[in-house]
This record gives C-alpha cells, sequence and structure tokens, in this order.
C-alpha cells in the first residue's frame, strides 16, 4: 500500500499524522483516499474542480508529479507520496 | 615560430569593468561522475562571476533591462527579497551605479551572506527564517506595497531573469559543445532553468530539461497554511521534463563528494544538481549532460558542511535547519 508523508503545515488535519497509509494505482486515486481518511485535507489538497492545488506539489517517491503524468501519475504498493508547500529559492 | 592561437582565452577577457567581465564562466569535465564512456558529465561553474554566483547574469540583466526601459530614476532604492546570492550581486552592482540597496533575506542563511552583503553596502531586513524564501517574499512585497519610493526588479517574476540565460549561459554552453542532451539546474527563481531551456531547445528540442530542487528541512517549511506557498511566476513547468527533490542531507554529501572526487569547491545547491546529474546520466547511452553549479563554497563555510562529517551535522541539526539554496 502506498504512504502518504503530510508536511507540517498539513499534520493538523491528519490528527497529527506524518504518514498515512493510502490506496490507490495513481497518484490522484491515492491523494483522494486520503482526502476521505481525513477530510480536512479535502480542500488544501484540490481545487474546486478536483486539480491539485496550485501551491500543493506532490512527489512521486522524489518526482514532481505535475512534470509526470499529473493525478495519473501510476502509483505502486511501495511508492511514497511525499506531499510539500511549494517553496521558492533565490 | 609563431604558434597557433589558443581556442579558449587564456586570461579570461579582457573588460572595462568588472559589471562587464560578468559570464564566460568554465565548463567543467566531471569525468570522476560519468557512468559510462560517451556519457559526459559537464558543470558551468558560476562562483567564477565577480560575486560568486551565477546571480550576478541576473541581477545585471534587472538593472540594466529597467534602466532602459527608464524604470528606475538615478539614486533610487532597490528593494529585493533573496535567499543571499541575488543580494550580493545587486549589491555590487548597484553601489557601482549609484542606487541604495533594500534587500529582505531569512534569518537563517550563513552568516557569510550579511556579510557580503554589508560589505558592498546593502541594507538588510531579515524575514522569519522558518518561512524560508517564501517569508522574505511577502515581506517585501508588504514594504513594496506600503511605499511607492522602492523599485523591485522582483526576480521572481522578471522576465530579464531567464533572459539572462536565455541570451548569456545558453550561448555560452553551446559554444563549447555540439550538443547537449540533458541540461539540469537548481529550482529556485526558476531564471536559469526557463532561460536555458527555451534555448536550448530551441537548439534542439530533444534536449531534457531537469530541475533539482530543495526538500525544505521541516523546521523551514514555517507555513499557516499550504496557500503560504509559492511558486514563482516565471515559471513554466511544460518546459520540464524531470523535477526532482534532493535532500540537504544529500545534497551535502555530493557536494563533499565534488571535492573529494573533482577538487571542486561549490555550494550546497551544486551539490544537489550533481547527485541530479549523476543520476539522469545513468539513463542515458551516450551524450553531454550539462550542469550549472550556481556558487562556490565560501558562503557557507560557517555552517560546517566542508569540516564536519554527515553524522556531526545530522546531530548538530545543521541539516535541519540551514537554508542552503
Amino acid at each position: 500500500m502506498p504512504v502518504a508523508k503530510i508536511p507540517p503545515v498539513l499534520r493538523s488535519s491528519t490528527g497529527g499524522e506524518k504518514e498515512v497509509p493510502v490506496e490507490g494505482s495513481t497518484v490522484g486515486e491515492a491523494l483522494r483516499s486520503l482526502a476521505s481518511r481525513h477530510p480536512d485535507t479535502e480542500k488544501q489538497l484540490f481545487g474546486e474542480g478536483g486539480e491539485l492545488n496550485r501551491y500543493v506539489n506532490v512527489y512521486l517517491n522524489d518526482e514532481d508529479v505535475r512534470v509526470l503524468e499529473g493525478l495519473e501519475t501510476p502509483a505502486g504498493e511501495s511508492d511514497t507520496l511525499v506531499i510539500l508547500p511549494a517553496m521558492a529559492g533565490g | 615560430m609563431i604558434e597557433p592561437g589558443l581556442d579558449n582565452r587564456p586570461c579570461g577577457g579582457k573588460y572595462g569593468d568588472i559589471v562587464r567581465s560578468i559570464g564566460h564562466t568554465p565548463l567543467v569535465e566531471l569525468k570522476r561522475f560519468s557512468p559510462k564512456p560517451g556519457v559526459r558529465i559537464y558543470a558551468k561553474l558560476e562562483s567564477a562571476n565577480p560575486t560568486g554566483s551565477v546571480k550576478d547574469r541576473v541581477a545585471r540583466a534587472m538593472i540594466e533591462d529597467a534602466e532602459a526601459r527608464g524604470a528606475i530614476r538615478p539614486g533610487q532604492t532597490i528593494l529585493e527579497p533573496t535567499s543571499g546570492n541575488t543580494g550580493i550581486s545587486l549589491a555590487m552592482i548597484c553601489a557601482r551605479k549609484g542606487y541604495p540597496l533594500k534587500v529582505v533575506m531569512p534569518d537563517n542563511v550563513t552568516e557569510e551572506r550579511t556579510q557580503l552583503l554589508r560589505m558592498f553596502g546593502a541594507e538588510i531586513v531579515y524575514s522569519p527564517g522558518e518561512q524560508g524564501s517564501n517569508g522574505a517574499v511577502a515581506m517585501a512585497l508588504e514594504m513594496a506595497e506600503s511605499d511607492a519610493g522602492y523599485y523591485m526588479p522582483y526576480q521572481y517574476g522578471n522576465e530579464a531573469n531567464p533572459r539572462a540565460h536565455y541570451d548569456g549561459t545558453a550561448i555560452e554552453i553551446l559554444e563549447e559543445l555540439d550538443s547537449v542532451a540533458v541540461f539540469v539546474a537548481g529550482l529556485g527563481t526558476g531564471g536559469t532553468l526557463m532561460g536555458n531551456a527555451r534555448r536550448l531547445k530551441e537548439e534542439n528540442d530533444e534536449t531534457l530539461i531537469v530541475a533539482a530542487e530543495p526538500l525544505q528541512g521541516e523546521l523551514v517549511q514555517g507555513l499557516r497554511s499550504l496557500d503560504d506557498g509559492f511558486i514563482p511566476p516565471i515559471i513554466d513547468l511544460s518546459l520540464l521534463d524531470r523535477k526532482i527533490f534532493v535532500s540537504n542531507r544529500d545534497a551535502v554529501v555530493w557536494t563533499k563528494r565534488l571535492i573529494e572526487e573533482e577538487g571542486i569547491f561549490a555550494g550546497v545547491s551544486s551539490g544537489a544538481v550533481a547527485a541530479i546529474a549523476t543520476r539522469v546520466a545513468g539513463d542515458l547511452d551516450e551524450g553531454n549532460v550539462v550542469t550549472l553549479f550556481p556558487d562556490g563554497g565560501w558562503k557557507y563555510l560557517s555552517s560546517g558542511v566542508y569540516t564536519k562529517t554527515i553524522e556531526e551535522l545530522e546531530a548538530d541539526g545543521t541539516l535541519e535547519t540551514a537554508s542552503f539554496w
């Protein structure tokens, strides 16, 4: 079962949990399983049309899914979804 | 007998002043990092710029662009959010051109950045370190909004930023190499990646563009909500082929490898870039992988990264709290 790593800014919505097992064969399904398990995450993760929130980065292991297949990116049993806020450098 | 002319400029060129000398940085092959014959990894060493980082290109481009557009008045105060390098570059250039400079910078950057900014005469306003550059950007935007006397180049949204690379860095790379299979750079403001991506893909649309981005430690993700996240407006994700994060730990490990294996004394973001460049090089059968090392290690000496072991850096919290990008 894939695992979702929760950033500090989202942990109040997951009861403080840093890692949450999720279900699904795609990143989108896995995130929606997280949202159904912890409903307070839904509005933070998704926009009104069901797309990923603009300021949320989701990585399949260490690769940004937006540069892969987005929410349709396949997620395997041993994969980790890493959710991070968008942070800039410079 | 007259010796034939050298292909490379022996002294790096002759320039009218220090600002004119920005760019023209060396491209150095990392032979020991190559995964197989036929795959070559090159690093463009931006530490060779006047203030020691790639941002000299960007700062010059933004100021000269603003001057050309009449957007800056003589003696006007320039205000800019920065994690350090852009501020330092702007400080040198603004000092030469007579513009007072105020920078907003996270308070958890290394001491050397503060010293360099002060050396060039910049005024520093510190933002909360736990908010990273996001906090500096937010604070600077508030300051600019409340005082119309400032001019903010705003590297995160200024097209002169990527254009400096489109017109400069990428051209230099293409002058030295027949082909570029992959270009790897760090993702901070996005300028390096966007400018080089556009120019390199114009030359060969099969060139892959790979971003290495920092995995910010949890202690510097001090945002109130995900809506406090920030994506620089100049970033166009469609130009990227891969975007991979690198932890502080891995970045430091590879920064140490650069010294030990290649003799290159680079900043920590360069270690991150080297890690990703080596990884993607492993996927190629042949070709050139070009990376950009944004700066040297000088500004990070006080962090202990170059003298302490990884275990020591983990134990003393450096890897969790430091902001290296």
